[in-house]
């Protein structure tokens, strides 16, 4: 049986994995480093046009930090054009007030700012860069300019104890979105995930904040709450199935089904300077390889909630059981549950003293590449 | 928030509501999300310009499909609108 094959929906044009900061929850592989060859402002506009022809109509511009890209303006006139609806991923670092203008002219339809705490002192170690104060001014200018203002934080062990003050952050800020991103824990999440997961009391206290909060506002600001799953027992619907809906092109061109998915094994991602995204979507092996459901073994095979999550993630799938064919290890149906608990316990045992936070920077990545 | 039979309704500065061909649909377009509208829906909210309340759509939408009844969908649909701030609607 054929797996029907539904157009691609979200584009995540991930323009570079450069970055002036060096958040260690950072998502971007550990070896970045190595991926040096950028796609040129030419290989964006094919990518742009072609995808949208297929159906992708949510742009994310996103890297690293896309403001180091000196072609973005020329990326987003043409989004435009072609009916994208485009969010820039920035950490702010760097914008001016000029550059914003200059990107609402082009035709860029929102801004995401990510904040690393509501402290200075916090925000400018999590960042590894004097940050805070250019940040916030960033979402007020944002704002200014009539832009939907998109507030980012992602949560860990180190900030979420200041849930109530980055919920006030948010109000002051007069953000009209806010997404709190548990911590996902792949690439330098991954890494540094005894330092960075929190106790379960943790999470709960910081989630019933944000639940209330998330009331109290209804109707003037819009709250993401992204749960971290390794308090659930059963995964995240991934990428909402694989090979669905999103297509991420990372900066040297590869084409990936999820932005992690460059660590699977075996995939062989296409890159964009030799297929076309069509043919990318439709034929490659890496789009096919976890489409519909015949790649499953048990216990997903015979379960009955295979249509809702998918299996889960199939990343944390490989990271946490070396197997990308396994069940998401979130699934308490999962033969292997119990590395979750392990995680937690890890977690709860871990101390920065012995076990610094290693930050996301080129150097830290050539060290683990060796 | 309920809607109000007099004021005028606007289709939200922060919401884009566009026709997508390859889907041969309207959608509404938003950070982080997006909504498939069916045809009734996206007629209802391409009257949303700023100068006609929900009685002025209703008349309007009536007189353009030749029909009539269709009062009770159409504020029905404007109240999920108004909830999920697809439309707005100001005092001046
Ligand atoms: S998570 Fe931090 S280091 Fe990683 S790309 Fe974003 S801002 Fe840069
Ligand atoms: S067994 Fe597999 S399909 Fe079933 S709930 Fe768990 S992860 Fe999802």
């Amino acid at each position: 049986m054929t797996t029907l094959i539904t157009p691609p929906r979200w584009l995540l044009a991930e323009l570079t994995y450069a970055c002036p900061l060096q958040c260690p929850y950072c998502s971007n592989p550990l070896d970045y480093a190595n991926y040096k060859n950028e796609l040129a402002t030419d290989d964006w506009l094919r990518v742009l046009t072609q995808a949208r022809q297929m159906g992708a109509v949510q742009l994310g511009f996103s890297g690293g930090e896309p403001l180091l890209r000196n072609d973005l303006t020329e990326l987003v006139a043409h989004a435009k054009v072609l009916g994208y609806y485009s969010n820039l991923i920035t950490s702010g670092y760097g914008l001016t007030e000029e550059k914003i203008t200059q990107l609402k002219n082009a035709g860029l339809d929102h801004i995401q700012v990510s904040m690393q705490a509501s402290s200075q002192e916090l925000n400018d170690y999590l960042a590894g860069t004097s940050s805070f104060e250019d940040k916030k001014q960033v979402a007020r200018w944002v704002k200014k300019q009539g832009y939907p203002m998109v507030l980012c934080v992602v949560l860990h062990r180190e900030n979420i104890h200041q849930m109530a003050d980055i919920l006030a952050m948010a109000e002051e800020l007069g953000a009209d979105y806010l997404e709190l991103a548990n911590t996902q824990y792949y690439g330098w999440a991954h890494l540094n995930r005894d330092l960075l997961l929190p106790t379960k009391a943790q999470f709960i206290q910081a989630e019933a904040l944000a639940q209330a909060f998330k009331e109290k506002v209804a109707g003037k600001m819009k709250v993401y709450y992204v749960v971290p799953d390794f308090y659930e027992d059963r995964p995240k619907a991934c990428m909402n199935g694989w090979g669905t809906t999103f297509l991420t092109i990372a900066p040297d061109g590869v084409a990936l089904p999820c932005h992690s998915a460059r660590q699977l094994p075996g995939l062989e991602c296409p890159n964009v300077k030799d297929f076309s995204i069509e043919a990318i979507w439709k034929e490659s092996k890496a789009f096919n390889f976890f489409r519909g459901d015949e790649w499953m073994q048990e216990p997903c095979r015979s379960c009955d909630e295979k249509g809702k999550d998918f299996g889960g993630c199939h990343c944390q799938a490989y990271l946490l059981t070396g197997d990308m064919h396994q069940a998401d290890p979130v699934c308490s149906k999962s033969p292997h549950h119990g590395v979750i608990q392990q995680a937690i316990d890890a977690a709860h045992n871990a101390s920065r003293t012995e076990q610094p936070l290693v930050f996301r920077n080129s150097k830290n990545a050539r060290l683990l590449s060796n | 928030m309920t809607l109000h039979p007099d004021l005028a309704i606007t289709f939200s500065p922060l919401h884009r509501l566009q026709w997508e061909e390859a889907q041969q649909k309207y959608i509404i377009l938003y950070p982080e999300g997006m909504v498939e509208l069916n045809q009734s829906s996206a007629e209802i909210l391409k009257c949303c310009n700023g100068e006609r309340n929900v009685q002025h759509i209703i008349d309007e939408l009536e007189t353009k499909f030749a029909t009539s009844g269709l009062a009770k969908d159409i504020t029905a649909f404007l109240n999920v609108a108004l909830e999920n701030s697809w439309i707005q609607q100001k005092v001046d």
